[in-house]
């Protein structure tokens, strides 16, 4: 249930900034030309991204976690429920089975779990039933015998039958202000402090300690490795199997765009190759090259090669047959027409098969790091995850998420400078 | 023999279905250096298919195109090409667009300059030379297509529905830059065209083509082709044979056109 939360809180600031940046900020009209439009449902171009839900939809998506993580970074009113953290205390009441009852009190101390503390000291209390001391660590559960120091215990016959005065059995349990209090089948108690709605750093770890992280690692290295070198690592055998592909693909698509034969030939082969996933390439790459550089490189190779051919070839297929005409009774050659016209008319297609090579090599960089590798970023974040290093395995999604974008927004840009003509024929 | 011969061209296409095209049917014609034609039709009457195989870009079933005393085999800088739209090389300049049959001979910059400066001038788009195809408006991009043709120095221009999709005004200063172009270079011209008006217009001789086998339906000499270098082109217009002729054309069009729709519709 309490799993729904952080959703229902997400759906609720999504539907509430709307209402106060619409409907309160900006009553005043909109005075831009599309707010003279009376029809703007169902016109594409009346819609634009709003810059304002771009910036809350990012922070909403830091404060939420650090809501649930218990950040720092945030004032602590703003804070989901946190674990339970101190002293807790719980009375239980032991009877014998002639009829002899008396209650005595547990302490324990709930202490963060990188902690060691010793056990509170406590008086022994009066009465058979003696007054109990644990250390549980927060998140975590314990057994306590709360009998064994007792004048009557379990081998003398005495159970404990109520746990703050409500009754309890093996199996069952009672909610106290600290937590759940359980039996167990042989009729000990099970103290499970209370664990709040906030997520155990293993599982997710505040954003600072992400930050630290990452400040940490770009200092030290991971694994005896940089960060620069493994990111480096991953980026240069993207460049590289992907030049390959490149060099390789575009004259192949190229020659299938012009020649009967080549097309007929290979036709079948890159329409086979294209809809195979790289990824389910990489246990024969490591069977045949093995799981070094050699390797990967193959993959990225095969990775950009069919879409970079597919590329090259609709880029000639695409060029227009008048502009090849009018070369032609321009008095140009077939070296010239290649040249000057049917290389520039394929570029913009090319460009943009280099677009999606390169985010898919990128993918299948990561991925193939994740089966094996010695640096890189893959295999930065698999390594962690295996030693439960969860907030390396966030910083790590981070940095390829980032430089995915990163390679996306260079190959837009290198296509803007240098096709400018894209999309204008 | 100078000038250009159509001889006996006949052009059928075969079609994977087993039937055949009779595109074009024994269509002979003779252009003097100089001439201006204009060639008319109902759609599907093979003007486009002629102009194809006078570029050299298709080889006719029957007959042989002979220029200046030698046959046409292929595509040539003899024979320069306008399309009607999207042959122009987006990737290049107006400039570059205008000087690429000379580059393509080979020939330097200092060699075509001031050639390639004088049409830009003459087509009135000096200022826009180094600006990219994609920055003019359709009428500026059909000049650079006529300056780009012209600076190759062409013996015979083909004209494919050049102004086609120009907006009416601009087609009328097209039509009168055509005009002053001819008469100043003495090019010998061929223009396929749908428009009536501009078929009277830019043709010295114009030929009504028929469909179905294509070929030579009537052929015209008019003079106001010659009326109109250096003139008001609606004065043209308002000559008392250019409504009589258009008249006329149009009906004999028209004609075409209600017999193609019928065979259609008994086929049918």
């Amino acid at each position: 249930m309490s799993s729904a939360v952080p959703f229902l809180i997400y759906i609720g600031i999504f539907v509430g900034s709307y209402l106060i940046v619409n409907r309160i900020i900006r009553r005043s009209a909109r005075t831009d030309f599309t707010s003279l439009k009376t029809v703007t449902f169902g016109d594409e171009s009346a819609v634009v991204s709003d810059r304002v839900a771009s910036v809350i939809s990012v922070v909403s998506i830091f404060v939420l976690w650090g809501m649930f993580t218990g950040s720092t970074l945030l004032p602590s009113f703003l804070h989901a429920p946190g674990p339970f953290q101190g002293i807790a205390t719980f009375d239980y009441t032991a009877a014998t089975e002639d009829g002899q009852s008396d209650t005595a009190t547990v302490t324990v101390l709930v202490h963060p779990i990188d902690e060691q503390p010793d056990p509170p000291q406590v008086e022994p209390g009066e009465g058979w039933a003696r007054n109990d001391t644990a250390t549980i660590g927060m998140w975590r559960s314990g057994l306590i015998r709360v009998d064994q120091n007792d004048e009557l215990g379990r081998d003398a016959g005495a159970r404990v039958t109520e746990v703050n005065g409500q009754p309890i059995a093996p199996g069952g349990s009672v909610e106290t202000p600290f937590g759940r209090v359980g039996m167990s089948p042989k009729g000990t108690l099970n103290f499970e402090p209370s664990k709040g709605w906030q997520m155990e750093p293993i599982w997710l770890p505040a954003p600072e300690a992400v930050w630290q992280k990452f400040v940490e690692i770009a200092k030290d290295g991971f694994r005896g490795t940089t960060l620069l070198e493994h990111l480096g690592y991953s980026l240069m055998r993207v460049v590289v199997g992907f030049l390959f592909g490149a060099l390789v693909g575009i004259p192949l698509g190229y020659a299938m765009g012009l020649s009967n034969w080549f097309r007929g030939w290979f036709d079948p082969i890159v329409e086979f190759m294209r809809p195979v996933p790289p990824l389910a390439l990489i246990p024969l790459v490591i069977i045949w090259a093995g799981i070094g550089e050699l390797g990967k490189i193959i993959l990225l190779f095969l990775a950009a090669l069919w879409i970079m051919a597919i590329a090259a070839r609709s880029g000639v297929s695409g060029v227009s047959i008048s502009k090849v005409h009018a070369a032609y009774s321009l008095g140009a050659s077939k070296g010239q027409i290649m040249r000057h016209v049917i290389v520039p008319n394929s570029l913009p297609e090319i460009f943009t098969g280099a677009r999606v090579a390169m985010g898919v090599c990128w993918g299948t960089v990561v991925a193939a790091e994740l089966v094996a590798a010695e640096k890189g970023a893959g295999m930065m974040i698999m390594v962690a995850s295996k030693f439960q290093n969860t907030d390396i395995v966030i910083m790590g999604i981070i940095l390829i998420g980032i430089i995915g974008f990163g390679i996306d927004m260079l190959m837009r840009w290198a296509e803007r400078v240098l096709v400018p003509w894209k999309g204008k024929g | 023999m100078s000038g250009l011969s159509i001889e006996n061209i006949s052009m059928r296409f075969d079609l994977p279905n087993g039937t055949s095209v009779q595109a074009l049917k024994d269509v002979s014609l003779h252009l003097q250096e100089g001439e201006l034609m204009s060639v008319l039709g109902p759609s599907g009457c093979g003007k486009t298919t002629l102009l194809n195989i006078l570029a050299g870009f298709l080889a006719p079933t029957e007959g042989q195109i002979v220029m200046n005393g030698h046959t046409v085999t292929g595509p040539d800088a003899e024979r320069g090409m306008v399309f009607q739209q999207g042959a122009l090389f987006e990737w290049m300049s107006v400039r570059d667009n205008v000087s690429f049959g000379p580059r393509m001979k080979g020939q330097s910059a200092s060699q075509y300059q001031q050639d390639v400066d004088h049409l830009l001038d003459v087509v009135g788009l000096q200022e826009f030379k180094e600006k990219a195809i994609y920055e003019l408006s359709g009428g500026m991009q059909q000049r650079v297509a006529l300056a780009r043709c012209l600076a190759n120095d062409p013996d015979v221009i083909l004209m494919d529905e050049p102004l086609g999709a120009l907006d009416a005004l601009t087609r009328e200063k097209m039509q009168s830059l055509v005009l002053k172009l001819w008469k100043e270079t003495g090019k010998t011209i061929i223009l396929i065209t749908h428009s009536v008006e501009e078929a009277l217009l830019l043709g010295e001789r114009l030929i009504v083509m028929a469909p179905r086998p294509g070929r030579i339906h009537k052929e015209y000499r008019l003079p106001f082709a010659d009326l109109g270098v250096g003139q008001d082109l609606r004065e043209v217009k308002k000559h008392p044979e250019f409504a009589i002729r258009r008249e006329e054309i149009l009906g004999m069009i028209w004609d075409m056109e209600e017999e193609i729709m019928g065979r259609t519709e008994a086929a049918s």
